[in-house]
């Protein structure tokens, strides 16, 4: 098969980009330990509200400073819905559904996820900036979806 | 052959029927979106609007316009009519009855679940049935391609198949091994959970085969717009396609790398391992490769066009371009967006830098560069060139045509960099209203709103200008006898044997085993595990 020359140049060029952006993930992955963000748990969505580990929602201190928000996304609201978290500290979201699919982003952060009935949702990040972020719920959930937000308050820590 | 052109006619004259009212529906809610009063303005007819415009446009537009591109294409690259034509108008009836009750159903309200209808959010049952028998139209024409392919073959064992003939072939195959995983879905959970003969679904198993199907439609979408890329536009342009057999390549590695993908839209999903999503995310960034490959040979064949035209500086063949024909204009500007499009991908296959973009406006911004102008406008130039040859009446009102690419192309420039700008400043996508109760960072996108309900307007009016040529080809175009489909030569002639790359069966069999390694141990890792189902929630 006769392949111009100009075009296998454009061939190994295109190749090595693809190479570039594999080492751009394969670097992310060695050097900071960035993995595709993942957490595998179950729950009975019919039975969110009782289950131990929704009963009670809301913020909780770890052991080593960083804080556990635990949250449920349902129509169309979140529970709670202001979350009070320290700056510079890691903060872990637990979240899950009763009802339908939603999403659950932090605008003008990383935090972002679907949040699935039948599954917990969980990630873990730091926000350096104190302030107060609009939380919005980013997976079409129904007809009061555009109003499904809440708060997320970022106070200083001493 | 009277037969083909009837049946490419029929289906591509609906698919322009659905891309009429999709576009109504595009025009609303991109005004919705920025804010601006309407009187039949409600939440309801906002979500309802998403919906059809989501299904008609990339479900019903598309599948239509390809099938009847699959048929004109094959009987005239081939030169023989269709075999079993019966059945290839059954496809058509089955397609279009499925399609019709899935209208009623979304149009009646009873369907607000949008194109990509996750449960537990559940529609009517009419909307699952009809949407599987919309697909199972598109089996059945695949077999009435796949057939007649065989019927040539039988008669030319050494020869390749046309390019043309050959990227049909390979996006027929795509879809057939990506349907697999829709079907499962509608049949296994979908319908009998719509119609109460099961009580949940589980959400999660949905989200994986729907977008086991997902992410290699868009290569459904794709290939036949790279068909036209391949046989086409050299032609009409006037130059040679620069190579036969990396077109081939392409089209094979597009049959090796489109399913095994579909994890990285599911990257922010919990219940799916991490080793999975990274082992799609290589994947993902690989099947960049054939695109690049495509850009050159396309930019070659077009360099080879300009120089036949009379170029002879470095770049002065660009300007030789036929930009005046509606065809050249609509391919070349769809590739221009394309490219942008493209890079974008690969940013959302990135997951570290999805998470930032993940379901916010940036997502529309990008699908709107891809399926929206490199598929979208390609098919657009595309029936310029082709309804006039299956109806046989010339192009009507062709000023319209010439204007209309351009058009598109700044509507689309102005829609697509204002959402990518929004997502990134976090705004989420398919929201009837951007202004949550007037929270300080939701007022920092309402100028971009604007800009991309304008970019809507100037899309809406390409539309409406594209609908005329077409309607007044049909009812008024001159009568003409120029009814051949003139595919590009290469530059080195047509290829007379078979390559590593014809062989279709060995590329079907690779692929096939790619999609196992992707998906069967997550898959089984999931059916292993205890999960709890979900019922249906009606929340429209």
């Amino acid at each position: 098969m006769h392949i111009d020359l100009y075009e296998r140049f454009w061939m190994w060029s295109a190749g090595a980009i693809c190479v570039a952006f594999f080492g751009t993930i394969v670097f992310g992955l060695v050097g900071e330990g960035t993995r595709p963000p993942s957490h595998v748990e179950t729950i009975d969505p019919t039975a969110v509200w009782s289950d131990p580990r929704f009963a009670q929602r809301g913020v909780t201190t770890n052991p080593d400073g960083g804080v556990t928000v635990t949250a449920v996304a349902m129509m169309f609201t979140f529970q709670p819905n202001e979350i009070r978290v320290p700056a510079g500290k890691p903060v872990t979201f637990r979240l899950t559904s009763p009802d339908v699919v939603h999403g659950f982003e932090i605008v003008g952060t990383n935090a972002n996820t679907m949040v699935i009935p039948g599954y917990v949702a969980q990630f873990t990040t730091t926000f350096a900036k104190p302030g107060e972020y609009l939380i919005v719920c980013h997976e079409y959930c129904g007809l009061g979806h555009h109003a499904m937000m809440g708060k997320l308050i970022v106070e200083e820590t001493l | 052959m009277t037969s083909a052109r009837r049946l490419a006619t029929a289906n591509i004259g609906f698919a322009i029927a659905a891309f009429g009212v999709a576009s109504a529906m595009a025009l609303m809610q991109a005004v919705s979106r920025a804010n601006l009063e309407l009187p039949w303005r409600s939440p309801q007819m906002y979500y309802l609007s998403v919906t059809a415009h989501g299904v008609l446009m990339a479900l019903v537009f598309t599948t239509f316009f390809i099938m009847g591109l699959g048929v004109a294409f094959t009987a005239h690259a081939l030169d023989r009519p269709l075999r079993w034509p019966r059945l290839a108008w059954a496809s058509f009836w089955v397609a279009l009855a499925g399609t019709l009750a899935a209208l009623w159903a979304i149009f009646w309200g009873k369907a607000t679940v949008l194109y990509t209808f996750y449960p537990p959010m559940q529609a009517h049952p009419a909307f699952y049935i009809g949407l599987t028998l919309l697909v199972v139209g598109s089996w059945i024409w695949s077999a009435v391609i796949i057939a007649t392919y065989r019927a040539w073959r039988a008669e030319h064992r050494e020869a390749p198949a046309p390019l043309a003939v050959f990227g049909m072939l390979a996006t027929i195959i795509v879809w057939l091994i990506s349907t697999v995983g829709v079907a499962a879905e509608m049949l296994l959970q979908l319908i009998p959970w719509s119609l109460g003969w099961t009580k949940t679904v589980d959400p999660l198993l949905a989200r994986m085969l729907f977008w086991y199907f997902g992410h290699p439609l868009v290569y459904f979408w794709l290939l036949p717009a790279y068909v036209v890329w391949y046989t086409v536009l050299p032609k009409v342009s006037g130059g040679k396609l620069f190579s036969d057999p990396l077109g081939r390549m392409v089209f094979a590695l597009f049959i090796l790398l489109s399913t095994p993908v579909g994890f990285h839209h599911q990257f922010m999903d919990p219940g799916i391992s991490s080793g999975w999503k990274l082992v799609h995310t290589f994947n993902t960034l690989g099947i960049l490769f054939p695109s690049f490959v495509t850009a050159f040979t396309i930019t070659a064949s077009l360099e080879i066009a300009g120089r036949s035209r009379g170029a002879t500086g470095l770049f002065d063949w660009l300007g030789k371009l036929r930009w005046g024909d509606p065809l050249v204009a609509s391919v070349l500007l769809s590739m221009l967006l394309f490219a942008v499009g493209g890079f974008g991908g690969a940013i959302n296959a990135s997951y570290g830098m999805n998470s930032m973009v993940h379901n916010t406006a940036w997502i529309q911004g990008h699908f709107h560069l891809t399926v929206g102008s490199a598929v979208a406008l390609t098919f657009m130039g595309t029936a310029y060139w082709l309804v006039p040859k299956l109806v046989r009446r010339e192009l009507e009102l062709s000023l319209l045509a010439k204007v209309q690419p351009y058009l598109w192309f700044m509507g689309m420039l102005l829609f697509s960099i204002s959402n990518h700008i929004t997502g990134l400043m976090g705004m989420p996508r398919r929201i009837y209203d951007a202004g949550y109760q007037g929270s300080a960072v939701a007022e920092t996108w309402t100028s971009l709103t604007g800009v991309s309900a304008l970019g809507g307007v100037f899309l809406f009016t390409s539309a409406a200008f594209f609908l005329l040529v077409m309607v007044g080809t049909v009812l008024a175009g001159r009568p003409t006898t120029d009814t051949t489909l003139a595919f590009a030569e290469p530059l080195e002639g047509q290829p007379t044997k078979r390559i590593l790359f014809d062989r279709l069966g060995l590329w079907v069999l690779a692929a096939i085993v790619l999609v196992l390694i992707a998906y069967a141990y997550p898959l089984a890792d999931h059916l292993r595990m205890q999960t709890y189902g979900s019922p249906g929630f009606r929340p429209f």
